[in-house]
């Protein structure tokens, strides 16, 4: 298993840091700030959001029912980042979650983890992750989230002005590949875009990067070109993913990449560590390196501003 | 050369349960009993990646990551269910073959299993 050493020796110094910029393409804004790699930048845009702005929340990889060494206790950090949520100033219009709800698609999992999220007093949309559908018929996740949802469960909402989409990419996966859409999902999604203004702001979400984050262990999505192609003449694209349990940031064009921290458990930054996976680290570092995200839209802004704050500063 | 189709029979492709059952006691019958053979899944990767073995190995997969992961055949002569941590699933390969695999939940990892004909495959059949 990969430990916070190995992560330490490859993933924090300087050389490193840029080696990820290099390969993250142009763009990348970053700072490692006790051992969590922060998007810079566009954090300042946010902190200067202030009236007449719309804040939502995402949370991502929950987990529950993960209880190995890389946190014993998923159901005590998620109630800590609804706790976060819940005393923030101002009240989020909603929340999304990027996946990976369960750990192991147990009811008794999505119960616990829906006892603690419901706390938060918001709207949550759901997009399943890998862990969401592992049951063997794939049926519980669309029984409890699949509400008005297409296929799989993709969807789309407008709120306060901004397109929301919601997308599937953790079913019928190719041996060898990444995340996958597929395409009745891209001729949905195509249709969904057909005839929107190019002004109005998109938010894209869905629970793997959309973009090759890592290929060699398999953090991205065969066919997510084909979805940023359908997005170009868009304005203000933001794309939301979660899986990788840590903050990465792209801008490219007019689409702004991000993926949140998890509540559950940090993983290792990519290539540090033989294999993806759960990360132990000592315990008064792990509420560092988790974490919820507050997307910021202040109308005529270019871009949404994304501010990730983690469980324990 | 005979395969070992020549010990099929009735639902014998029918289903992987049914060909676990009968590649076990065929290959018991006839004495050829192949040695069992195992693969473990840890760091994201089956090990060994390529496995080769006997017409007749029950081949176990066993999953030493703190994830899930699954067994996916391609062609879907077999599939595990999810396997958490230390969790495992055993298959018997009864005919010859390439079969490659896949993890559902990871796809990047992937595995091969060769299966040659038994010794004495070649002799006549009872």
């Amino acid at each position: 298993m990969s430990d916070i050493n190995r992560a330490d020796e490859k993933g924090l110094n300087r050389r490193k840091v840029l080696e990820c910029m290099t390969w993250a393409g142009a763009g990348v804004l970053w700072t490692v700030t006790g051992g969590v790699p922060r998007s810079l930048g566009i954090v300042g845009e946010a902190m200067a959001a202030g009236a007449g702005s719309v804040t939502f929340m995402q949370i991502s990889d929950s987990h529950i029912g993960f209880d190995k060494a890389a946190n014993p206790d998923t159901p005590g950090t998620l109630q800590a980042a609804i706790n976060k949520i819940k005393a923030l100033p101002a009240k989020p219009a909603f929340m999304i979650h990027t996946g990976d709800i369960t750990h192991l698609s147990k009811v008794k999992e999505f119960d616990d983890a829906n006892g603690l999220i419901s706390q938060a007093g918001l709207d949550v949309h759901y997009v399943p992750g890998e862990h969401d559908v592992i049951d063997d018929e794939r049926k519980i996740y669309l029984e409890r989230y699949g509400k008005g949802t297409k296929g799989d469960g993709w969807y789309s909402f407008d709120s306060n002005g901004i397109h929301f989409i919601g997308l599937v990419n953790v079913m019928d996966l190719k041996p060898g590949g990444l995340g996958n859409l597929g395409d009745a999902q891209l001729a949905w999604l195509a249709d969904d875009l057909n005839g929107r203004s190019a002004s109005q702001p998109i938010v894209l979400f869905a629970h793997v990067p959309l973009w090759t984050v890592y290929q060699q262990w398999g953090w991205g999505t065969d066919d997510g070109a084909k979805a940023l192609d359908l997005l170009k003449r868009f304005g203000s694209v933001t794309v939301l993913n979660g899986h990788i349990h840590q903050v990465m940031q792209k801008v490219e064009g007019n689409v702004t990449f991000h993926t949140a921290t998890s509540t559950s458990f940090p993983q290792p930054a990519p290539g540090s560590a033989p294999s993806p996976g759960p990360m132990k680290v000592p315990d008064d570092q792990l509420r560092k390196l988790l974490g919820i995200t507050t997307v910021n839209f202040k109308q005529g802004e270019q871009r949404l501003a994304i501010v990730d704050t983690p469980l324990q500063g | 050369m005979k395969l070992a189709m020549t010990f099929s029979g009735p639902g014998y492709l029918r289903a992987a349960g049914a060909a676990f059952v009968l590649g076990a006691c065929v290959a018991a019958g006839l004495g050829w009993a192949a040695a069992d053979a195992s693969v473990n899944i840890d760091n994201f990767t089956f090990g060994p990646e390529k496995l080769t073995v006997k017409a007749g190995t029950t081949v176990t997969w066993k999953n030493e990551d703190d994830i899930p992961h699954t067994v996916a055949s391609s062609t879907k002569a077999f599939k595990s269910h999810a396997l958490d941590t230390d969790d495992t699933f055993s298959f018997t390969f009864t005919t010859p073959g390439t079969y490659e695999y896949s993890c559902s939940l990871h796809p990047h990892m992937v595995g091969t299993v060769v299966v040659e004909p038994a010794d004495g495959a070649d002799k006549p059949s009872p």
